[in-house]
């Protein structure tokens, strides 16, 4: 035992030396030094913002070390070449509810690409998934989506994810916040059940469960960067004098952060004075299509009474909490507050409402100030009073020290503590809570209740609360247990406990779940028969088929359950080639004109006649005199005005080669070419008209141009535009849709996947590109027979080519989107990016309008460097011009180029770590 | 309830818009350099007229009618590439090299002076629609005049029964960066308000913060209207900086109407884009779904605005569809403000349709949207 001892503290799994951690300049971690050892089971515990998490994310290596160093599991993680060997041996569930997983896709769906990560085989998937969800209680549920799942329920999850391969080192951060107590114990069942069969598996877990950390064997309690005590739970406890692990925790803080610490005692509630109640609900009901997921729920609550709202996750707590705010209307049954009924759009009911959401709900680009003081404007709390209040609501908190820092910085339970500031900030007459104090320290908690106990008490303000603690169970007036959206039992704690014959309020509860659902809570343990599971894939290869497949599949998935996008998508492109196709035409006709003759002779009308009769033409009323012509030209109501002098018919029949002058709207100067092109025209055939009746007058021309107008003998607009479209249409969507596929994940959380698996950049980034690649490139089919249908171009020249420059094009073009997406993290910005870092060099810089020759500065460079160009070039050349690969090599070779560089330079620019 | 609280809202959550914007850098950036620099590259890129021209001479004659010929080929308007063989001229048309390829024959020199008329050949790349058919024009215009200028013929000879005086308003010179200066900016305003507007505002459901709005008392109006005065000041000012000093300053463009006319037509128009926007995010579910809703309506309302080809020549169903455009009405208010200098009593008619359309959009945003709330 001993010796076994011995050899653990001798080989550390973890080993930190000297760690510093700064956020800009706020210190996170102060010079720490541990050593994990091997094959236990390590608690990291101590307040919210300690750098327990910050600490935990740089032994998985996801996030880069800034000072010190870090052995993991024999190596240095802040080598990249080790991390990547090591990687498969780690697992690493991070913070908050569900943030790695995705929510459109199923359990099962989720489970099958971490499985596919870690290279399992088809059987071996199959096997650990069944037995993980079966001990979670979510095998019922694999055909869910995960964002259907309440909030526990993605944390049961997020758990099976991370143990969906043996790792030998098991990082958890707060793994069962907001998960309800039977789960919680079937969860750490389940982890032991795994430490057994892998006697060298090292796990270390952040809690804010004292409970569950008094069964740990190794502790380390961490304050404000530093370790402040380390030792099994009994040492601990011994060393502070205490019995309980709770107790033994506050004890070990320092002074500043106990002060004012003391065992909460809950006043008894005054007797009910015939008020009407705070809240009551009746016969409450809601359903989402078939599944019934709040059923004919009725209670009471009297005001200033504290209720507490227990049950398992996903059985409907939130969604009953949400038609008691009014924001989801019942399907059947209805509540009041104070006596009056709750609608939808009641402003007055809202201002009484302080309402805390299971998830964070605030703003990230705020800091905890601003946030604070937007939520009490907005709650009509008088200006004068807001910042006195918002200094109280900060200080109460403890949140003054980070007032000024932004909550995505935070650590959850700092963010929860602002959640629950902003809702009392405008002390609302109800309190409407959904698990206020999960990932919330044990001081902070106390705290919190005190407060929670004087607003009840001295102010009556009613409470509404759900929580997973029994402690804080224990001090409601009176608790409605919950399940599958009934309630199965309301009354006092002791009560429930007595109705149940237990001893403990948990004990109550737990069998009062296993009654009414006895097939879900028991949780099969027929694991002794399955073999014990082969070693992972040891040898890591720079670039795995399977971890691949796996992006592959997953955003193949995601782009299927999310139809309209496709078909947005699809057709779309289809519809704006039609509609650019007919609508952008290069013809001018129609164009409206005006005379101001001065004239009024036979010959200028003869003129004038030949213009008007023209299919271009319209002839406006005549212009009267300058001051007309100026202001009708600067209404925009002519584009070209004719003015003939006085003594035009007399200076022509004496050949005194008299002037008309023409007056152009160059506002838009491609029009006023086009005027003067047809005007042009026009003239010289009204003069050779004019010389043939007299032909005297008309010398033979020294020489001529013939003209030969190539591959559009008729010049016309559409069979020059579609072909330029085409390059057009496969940049814009294809770039917009694989960029915002990448930063969507790290505005919603599950990049994180990236950083702490197996999964290269490469593998990540492909399994990205390829199904918009395989999309892009049947759009590209789709607008060619579109071509050939409704516009009747054909494919003149190679369509093999053609086919091979669009695949090239389309590799560009969704790899463009990508580097767009390494800029980023913010889905608007990089909306903004794609659209206006492909639709202005297409459209301006490649050829569309003017060849790239022509253009000159920094277009030109980017016309150059830009794949529409060759791309245009080859669409031309194969539609318009019958070309094959021979003449086209050159633009070919640009093209394989382009996208080289531009996927190599996406991989490289994208990041494997968080910084 | 009482409107000083309802405008307090407003102004507060507008104020938050202002500040998230303001943590965004790679979005302010790009905010910026559209405005700047993005203009000033597209605006000098070249034009859809005739500037450097791609054109490339097979000479067979090598006389000094000829060269006289060639040498007239001047940039800016073209770009005279070495002279090449009458075999190079399919490959070299092929590959899209040259815009224009003129033949001179054997002989043109003596055949000319001889008066036999002789042809020269010009090819053609008529796939580049807007060089192809102004460009031979200007060629032709150009070897006729220095053929006259070679045999040396008195100028009352070639003198013509009547000729024209060609007088262009408002842009003398028919500049291309003019015009594409002032419709870059008018684009840009389009494409800014709808994209943050509507992304601003599916972002707060998406983010979940939208719940946590909803249970306090803010109406959707209130969120809706915070949105818009928020992102319709940030383009305003980005539109008032790129017209006073881009344009004027920068690019040297006279422009001619009046500033302040134009900014209030820019905030009807930004009323109208911004609420298309909201409309579009109460349509969408997430952002990459409002990122092609997006792309397949400003696309279309961008290039049938009249901004790139009139339209008067488009087909009557479009010029229909295309008056519920606000693109439309800005265009056609921005080019008569900006170049022809009009005055309110010729751009009223925009300005109303404007305001119409945009109460139109923000009323279907807004009925919408409290659907979706509630």
């Amino acid at each position: 035992m001993e010796k076994e001892k011995n050899f653990r503290q001798n080989n550390p799994a973890v080993t930190i030396k000297d760690v510093c951690h700064f956020y800009r300049k706020q210190m996170a971690l102060d010079h720490i030094s541990m050593a994990i050892p091997t094959g236990l089971q390590t608690g990291l515990i101590g307040p919210d913002g300690v750098g327990k998490s910050t600490l935990l994310s740089l032994i998985t290596g996801a996030r880069k070390i800034q000072n010190g160093s870090i052995e993991v599991l024999h190596g240095n993680i802040a080598d990249a070449a080790f991390r990547r060997e090591v990687c498969p041996r780690i697992a690493y569930m991070p913070q908050g509810l569900g943030k790695n997983l995705y929510f459109t896709l199923t359990v099962e769906e989720n489970l099958q690409f971490f499985a596919r990560l870690f290279g399992n085989s088809k059987e071996e998937r199959r096997r650990r998934i069944d037995d993980l969800t079966r001990s979670t209680g979510l095998y019922p549920f694999l055909d869910r989506p995960a964002g259907k799942l309440s909030g526990g329920m993605k944390q049961k999850l997020g758990l099976c994810c991370a143990l969906i391969h043996d790792p030998d080192l098991l990082v958890l951060d707060e793994p069962t916040t907001g998960v309800d107590p039977l789960a919680r114990r079937q969860f750490w069942d389940l982890i032991n059940r795994i430490r057994s069969d892998h006697p060298l598996l090292t796990v270390i877990v952040a809690t804010a469960y004292m409970d569950e950390a008094q069964h740990f064997d190794h502790l380390f309690a961490m304050d404000d960067g530093r370790v402040l005590a380390e030792g099994s739970p009994a040492e601990l406890m011994k060393k502070t004098g205490t019995t309980v692990l709770d107790e033994a925790f506050i004890q070990l803080l320092p002074e500043s952060k106990k002060a004012g610490h003391r065992t909460i005692t809950v006043p008894p509630l005054p007797p009910p004075d015939g008020s009407p109640p705070a809240i009551q609900a009746e016969g409450l009901t809601k359903k989402f299509g078939s599944f019934t997921a709040v059923d004919h729920v009725d209670f009471q609550i009297q005001q200033g009474e504290i209720f507490g709202f227990l049950g398992s996750n996903g059985c409907g707590k939130t969604t009953t909490m949400r038609m008691l705010t009014g924001l989801l209307p019942p399907t059947s049954g209805q509540s009041f507050l104070f006596g009056e009924k709750m609608t939808g759009l009641d402003i007055q009911a809202r201002r009484k409402l302080g309402y805390m959401t299971q998830s964070f709900s605030l703003y990230d680009e705020l800091t905890l100030r601003q946030n604070l003081q937007l939520c009490a404007r907005l709650c009509m709390m008088e200006e004068r009073q807001i910042p006195e209040r918002v200094r109280e609501v900060l200080h109460f908190f403890h949140l003054e020290e980070v007032a000024d820092t932004y909550p995505e910085s935070l650590p959850m339970g700092i963010r929860q503590r602002l959640s629950l500031a902003a809702a009392v900030i405008h002390r609302p007459r109800i309190l409407i809570l959904d698990e206020p104090t999960s990932g919330v320290d044990p001081v902070a908690r106390d705290n919190f209740w005190e407060l929670l106990i004087a607003l009840s008490r001295q102010d009556k303000v009613t409470i509404f609360i759900t929580t997973h603690f029994m402690n804080e169970a224990l001090r409601c007036d009176r608790i409605s247990l919950m399940h599958a959206g009934r309630s199965l039992a309301c009354g006092t704690a002791p009560e429930l406990i007595r109705a149940q014959k237990a001893n403990t309020l948990e004990e109550a509860f737990i069998r009062y779940l296993e009654k009414a659902a006895p097939d879900e809570a028991i949780p099969e343990k027929d694991h002794a028969d399955t073999p014990p599971a082969p070693p992972p894939n040891g040898k890591r290869k720079p670039f795995s088929f399977m971890r691949w497949y796996s992006c592959f599949l997953r955003e193949n998935l995601e782009l299927l359950r999310d139809p309209i996008r496709l078909v947005l998508a699809v057709f779309g492109a289809l519809i704006l080639l039609l509609v650019i196709g007919y609508g952008a035409n290069m013809d001018v006709d129609d164009l409206s004109f005006a005379v101001l003759d001065r004239d009024r002779s036979a010959e200028s009308s003869n003129y004038i006649n030949n213009l008007a009769g023209s299919r271009y033409f319209i002839e406006q009323k005549p212009i009267r005199d300058y001051f007309d012509l100026d202001r009708r030209m600067r209404d925009g109501k002519v584009n070209m005005v004719l003015e003939f002098p006085p003594g035009f018919g007399k200076k022509l029949q004496r050949g005194e080669s008299p002037a008309i002058s023409v007056w152009l709207d160059g506002a838009m100067p491609s029009r006023a070419r086009t005027i003067q092109g047809y005007i042009t025209g026009m003239h010289s055939t009204w003069l050779r008209e004019k010389q043939q009746e007299n032909p005297a007058a008309s010398p033979r021309p020294p020489a001529d141009v013939e003209i030969r107008y190539r591959y559009n003998p008729d010049i016309q607009s559409l069979p020059a535009m579609v072909p330029a479209e085409i390059p057009i249409l496969l940049m814009v969507i294809p770039a917009i849709l694989a960029a915002l596929s990448v930063v969507r994940e790290k505005e919603l959380g599950s990049i994180t996947n990236l950083y702490v698996t197996p999964l290269t950049r490469t593998e990540f980034l492909l399994g990205k590109q390829i199904p918009y690649l395989l999309f892009a490139f049947a759009s590209s089919l789709l607008l060619l027979l579109e071509a050939y249908w409704l516009f009747d171009i054909t494919v003149k020249g190679s369509l093999a080519a053609l086919l091979t420059a669009m695949g090239l094009y389309c590799i560009c073009s969704t790899g463009l989107g990508l580097l767009f997406s390494s800029l980023t993290k913010s889905q608007i910005a990089v909306l903004f990016l794609a659209i206006i870092g492909t639709i202005i060099p297409t459209v301006q810089f490649c050829g569309l309008t003017q060849p790239v020759q022509s253009l000159t500065g920094a277009g030109k460079f980017i016309g150059t460097i830009y794949p529409a160009s060759p791309m245009l070039i080859i669409c031309r050349g194969v539609l318009n011009k019958s070309l094959t690969f021979a003449q086209l090599h050159t633009p070919f070779l640009e093209l394989i180029l382009m996208a080289a560089v531009i996927v190599v330079l996406g991989i490289l620019l994208q990041k494997k770590q968080a910084s | 309830m009482d409107w000083k609280q309802k405008i307090k809202n407003i102004f507060f959550l507008g104020i938050k818009e202002l500040r998230t914007l303001g943590r965004d850098g790679v979005l302010l950036g790009t905010v910026v350099y559209v405005f700047s620099l993005g203009l000033y590259f597209t605006a000098t890129a070249g034009s859809d007229g005739i500037t450097h021209a791609v054109i490339a001479v097979v000479d067979e004659d090598h006389s000094q009618l000829s060269n006289r010929i060639k040498d007239a080929f001047l940039p800016p308007m073209f770009h005279l590439m070495p002279e090449i063989s009458l075999a190079e001229v399919d490959p070299g048309m092929d590959e899209g090299a040259y815009t224009f390829v003129l033949v001179i024959p054997h002989d043109f020199e003596k055949d000319v002076l001889a008066g036999k008329s002789p042809v020269l050949q010009l090819n053609v790349d008529a796939t580049r629609m807007s060089q192809a058919f102004t460009g031979s024009g200007y060629i032709q215009q150009i070897i006729q005049r220095e053929i006259a200028g070679f045999i040396n013929r008195a100028p009352e000879e070639n003198k013509q029964l009547v000729s024209i005086i060609q007088r262009n308003r408002f842009n003398p010179n028919l500049s291309e960066t003019w015009f594409k200066a002032v419709m870059d900016i008018v684009s840009n305003i389009t494409l800014l308000a709808i994209i943050l507007t509507g992304s601003a505002l599916l972002r707060e459901r998406e983010r979940g913060t939208l719940e946590h709005l909803l249970v306090m008392p803010v109406t959707p109006f209130e969120i809706m209207a915070s949105k818009l005065w928020s992102m319709a000041l940030v383009v305003l000012l980005a539109a008032a900086f790129s017209v006073s000093v881009m344009l004027r300053e920068v690019l040297q463009i006279p422009v001619e109407g009046s500033l302040a006319l134009f900014l209030a037509g820019v905030l009807l128009h930004l009323f109208a884009a911004a609420s298309l926007g909201m409309v579009l995010a109460t349509v969408a579910q997430s952002m990459p779904q409002i990122g092609i809703l997006l792309i397949l309506i400003l696309l279309p309302m961008q290039i049938l605005s009249g901004g790139t080809t009139p339209q008067e020549s488009m087909p009557e169903g479009i010029r229909i569809l295309m008056q519920f455009a606000p693109t439309t009405h800005f265009v056609q208010f921005s080019q008569a403000i900006l170049f022809r200098g009009a005055g309110l009593s010729a751009v009223w008619l925009a300005f109303l349709k404007l305001f119409l359309l945009g109460c139109g959009l923000f009323f279907i945003a807004w009925k919408r949207f409290q659907r979706s709330a509630t």
